[in-house]
């Protein structure tokens, strides 16, 4: 597998233009919006804290059957095309009463160009990964980025309830360990992304990139 | 001679920065004697020894001459000031200075189980005449520590009181006395295992019953904490101590309703007043026994003279629990002996013998039974007096008569005929018919009938409706966002699901009355004790304002309902702490009810059943006056589990600090339902005192039974159920009587 580096700089042009996230707020029933609580343009913000304990900054009430419900922010970013017609009015379940603009961030914007350029391997099943053995002590010896993997050469071992299964690398060519998205013996859900592997003959490309993306979002 | 006067300088310093400590740098100008001291300190050798004398022997009459001011202006406040000096004595001090010989068990110093708690053998000297006799003793008490880090003020964690215990058991065994010395500013408010509420309580219903002499020595007596080592045969205090509900901070916080800040010092100085937390005002309330004097301003390290007044006082307290165990003759005479600092002129063995374990551990209850009993508030007539009395006695009477004397006979009746008719079932049986049947026709059949199989109760036909139910709206369950549960209709809601989201279970809170009207069988519901109110025994400013609105808005006397009820035909005794009260707090009225309902159910043979609706903890308006409760009623309930009692308590919505900490803690059951919140301390005072923030569901139901602290979580929609079949299995098969 080749990185399809025409891709890579039409999503990076995506981004340019774009440096950002766009969250619709939606209903979540019908009702009657009573009240905004913000306006156009405010910097709003999600649950944080430690354990998300702290609730997002308030957006407006949204009635029904005499129960005011106070509508939150999930996401931090700046609040736009506020609907103010609908004040007062009855909405469907599902309408779209403001957005949220989230800033991407430069580490944002690169996971999410690794992730479209990599070759990503996947959690098959929800259970339990970690390198195997010998991987491990090679990734430790020498650091990501600069071990090679080849076509059936083992890579992970699942485990869940003691049960092992060993998984191998599939695709053909040569690969280099660029990313671990996770840790070892930590729970994950089946579909996460568990290693990213970029081809060797890709690898000075794709540096290139990520330094330019770094260069220019730094700004 | 230089260096006997450079120490004496730096006394003097240290005394002068002491005194600057408590009462300020303006009070006489403290704060520039101290600056000359130090001055002359740093010069020391520039000057001739002649100077140096004069100079010492002038401050020292200075200092003198302050001392005794600062002593006849001392405030409630400085004394907490006091106490709280890294120069005042600490437990490790007593025990160089007062014991002979010590030896520490379960750690020494930053290597121990908990190095807030210090337990030791140790060995303490009585002379007589020339004798000299050895008493072994077990110390146990907080450390305090001279500014260690490790010490934490002297806040034992849960293991640290488990370990208290773990010795006071020891004690036990070998049969030596315990001497308590309480030097904390409040239990270490965690709730990891065994739980800070949780082992407070063990630690009382514990020592409620223990069986040697036991003599505490308050210094710093901080609430719950205090409590913890505090249920004690006599009770000392230091003079310059202080023993209260909630630090002056704490009260003037929650008084001033801040939640980040300060309070202000005038509030704090003014609630350090209010309180009622000196030594000479809990004399007064009969909190305590006596006061050991102390120097002005209070013993410091080296003051050796008051470390020798404490051995004596603690010898002669430990001799007087001794001989009250005896006959009064020898107290009396014990009492008339001249006895001194250096010499007693007499010896008594420590050791006791069966019979006076149990009058000591009887006289115990009674100290505790009669403490902050005058501040009762009851309407008093003679006649009525009289009449309750007589009803009590008559009530005490039938019952025993009713279980002690028929019941035990018709036991072993019963026993006999079971175990004649098993072991010869055959041939017996023609004899043994006809008197079996002779005898049920006497006694009658009646328990046996009564008693249905588990399982088999009716729901009540005729629903209570909560007055929340009548109102035509909807809410939204505070899980919904996680669980995605729709809003809720509130006819139903508190209607049909009994307060509970269907959806994910959330319980919401309901009002008292819906318990007493859906658990109980209909109309079987009497209290008693109504009459009883909360007063304001420390006459604190603006309470009984308080009181009175609570009075007005609830129609009740006091916090905690108690009353008979049956549940599916089987009478139990119940007490219920309602939140609409002033939050469910515990003071002398709700105390005094409780310990009434516990003995009427323990005269009538009858399961005892706390629900508790909300409780906020020891109402801080009572100080000390509400902590005493806490022992009192643990007591209670020990001597009824110990009968055989079945005690099973209910904790809903919010069960927090001193009352979780004693008598609903100490139960052998207790059950929570969903979404109570349990623990000692809230979140703020956790992070105040350890500096860590806790999770959002530190205190939920859920973690409290990982760590052991309940029995069970019940569902609300199904607790009369819960209810009547954990009365037939735990009290079975007669429901009460072991």
């Amino acid at each position: 597998m080749k990185i399809d580096f025409s891709h890579l700089t039409q999503i990076l042009q995506r981004f340019k233009a774009k440096p950002y996230k766009i969250y619709p707020v939606l209903t979540p029933h019908t009702g009657k919006i009573i009240e905004f609580k913000i306006k156009e343009g405010e910097e709003v913000r999600g649950p944080s804290g430690k354990w998300l304990e702290k609730p997002g900054t308030p957006l407006f009430i949204l009635e029904r059957e005499k129960n005011p419900k106070l509508i939150r922010a999930q996401y931090n970013g700046i609040a736009q095309n506020i609907r103010t017609d609908l004040l007062n009015r009855f909405v469907e379940a599902g309408e779209k009463v403001l957005e949220i603009k989230h800033p991407l961030s430069q580490e944002e914007i690169i996971s999410e160009v690794l992730l479209n350029a990599l070759l990503v391997i996947r959690a098959p099943e929800t259970a339990r990964y970690i390198l195997s053995p010998e991987l491990g002590k090679r990734l430790e010896k020498e650091g990501l980025g600069k071990v090679s993997v080849k076509e059936g050469d083992e890579l992970l071992i699942m485990t869940f309830m003691k049960r092992e299964t060993p998984i191998f690398l599939k695709e053909r060519g040569t690969y280099i360990i660029y990313q671990i998205y996770f840790k070892p013996f930590e729970l994950v859900q089946a579909g996460e992304p568990l290693l990213g592997l970029c081809p060797v003959e890709d690898l000075p490309h794709l540096e290139k990139i990520i330094q330019r993306i770094k260069a220019e979002w730094s700004l | 001679m230089l260096v006997e006067l450079h120490k004496k300088l730096k006394e003097l310093i240290e005394l002068a920065e002491y005194i600057r400590d408590i009462k300020g740098e303006e009070f006489l100008s403290i704060g520039n004697i101290c600056n000359e001291l130090t001055d002359f300190y740093h010069h020391f050798y520039d000057y001739s020894q002649e100077k140096i004398i004069s100079f010492i022997q002038s401050y020292e009459e200075k200092l003198g001459k302050i001392l005794i001011k600062a002593e006849e202006t001392l405030t409630p406040y400085e004394i907490v000031k006091i106490v709280r000096h890294p120069q005042r004595f600490t437990l490790l001090d007593i025990l160089e200075n007062v014991y002979d010989s010590y030896m520490e068990l379960g750690g020494e110093g930053e290597l121990n189980i908990d190095p807030a708690v210090i337990c030791a053998k140790a060995i303490i000297t009585r002379r007589v005449g020339d004798e000299v006799y050895f008493h072994q003793v077990m110390v146990i008490g907080h450390e305090k520590g001279h500014g260690e880090e490790f010490r934490r003020g002297g806040s034992a964690a849960p293991w640290g009181n488990e370990k208290a215990l773990r010795y006071m058991k020891m004690a036990e065994t070998e049969g030596i006395p315990i001497h308590f010395y309480i030097f904390t500013p409040g239990a270490y408010p965690i709730e990891d295992y065994p739980g800070a509420a949780q082992q407070i309580a063990r630690n009382l219903f514990y020592m409620s019953k223990l069986s040697v002499p036991t003599i505490s020595f308050i210094s710093e007596g901080g609430s719950g904490g205090a409590e913890a080592i505090g249920l004690t045969d006599l009770r000392l205090m230091a003079e310059k101590g202080y023993y209260s509900v909630i630090s002056p901070e704490g009260a003037a916080a929650i008084e001033a309703k801040l939640k980040d800040e300060r309070p202000p010092r005038e509030l704090v100085e003014k609630m350090a007043k209010a309180l009622k937390l000196t030594a000479k005002d809990n004399l007064q309330l009969g909190t305590i026994d006596r006061i050991i004097p102390e120097p002005p301003l209070g013993a410091r390290r080296k003051d050796y003279e008051f470390f020798k007044r404490l051995k004596y006082e603690i010898i002669k307290a430990t001799d007087e629990v001794v001989l009250q165990t005896r006959s009064l003759k020898m107290l009396r005479k014990y009492a008339l002996s001249k006895q001194n600092f250096e010499n007693f002129s007499y010896y008594v063995n420590w050791e006791l013998s069966e019979d006076e374990k149990e009058i000591l551990i009887e006289n115990r209850y009674e100290k505790y039974r009669k403490m902050t009993q005058w501040a009762v508030l009851e309407p008093k007539s003679f006649f009525k007096c009289l009449a309750q009395r007589g009803t009590r006695l008559g009530q005490s009477i039938a019952y025993e008569v009713k279980y002690r004397v028929l019941k035990s006979g018709q036991k072993t009746f019963k026993r006999f005929f079971e175990e004649l008719a098993s072991e010869s079932s055959l041939l017996l049986k023609p004899v043994s018919d006809p008197i079996k049947s002779v005898y049920n026709l006497i006694v009658g059949k009646k328990i046996r009938t009564k008693v249905r199989m588990p399982g088999e109760i009716e729901e009540e036909t005729e629903v209570y409706v909560s007055p929340l139910a009548l109102q035509d709206r909807t809410v939204t369950c505070p899980q919904a966002e996680k669980f995605g549960c729709p809003d809720l209709w509130v006819p139903d809601l508190y209607g049909e699901f009994c307060g509970v989201c269907p959806n994910c279970g959330y319980h919401f809170p309901l009002e008292y009355n819906w318990y007493l009207n859906n658990i109980f069988d209909k109309g079987s519901v009497k209290t008693f004790n109504d009459e009883i109110a909360s007063g304001n025994p420390l006459n604190f400013e603006g309470y009984a304002e308080k009181l009175k609105a609570a009075r007005k808005e609830t129609g009740l006397n006091s916090a905690l309902l108690s009353f008979e009820a049956k549940i599916g035909g089987i009478s139990v005794v119940a007490v219920m702490l309602v939140a609409d009260f002033r939050q469910g707090t515990v003071g002398v009225a709700e105390g005094e009810k409780f310990i009434r309902a516990v003995e009427f159910a323990k005269v009538s043979r009858r399961p005892f059943i706390a629900l508790v609706h909300t409780t906020g903890g020891i109402r801080i308006h009572e100080g000390t006056m509400g902590v005493v409760q806490m022992p009192r009623c643990t007591m209670a309930v020990r001597d009824y589990v110990d009968s055989g009692g079945l005690y099973i308590v209910i904790y809903d919505n919010n069960s927090y600090a001193g009352p979780v900490a004693s008598f609903l803690g100490s139960a052998p059951y207790q059950f929570a339902l969903k979404s109570t919140r349990l623990g000692f301390a809230g979140p703020r005072v956790i992070l105040e005192t350890t500096g860590q923030p806790v999770p959002p569901d530190y205190h939920s139901v859920e973690n409290a039974l990982k760590r052991g602290h309940i029995q069970g979580i019940w569902d609300r929609r199904e607790l009369r159920k819960k209810l009547f079949f954990a009365l037939l299995t735990m009290g079975a098969p007669n429901l009460y009587y072991r």
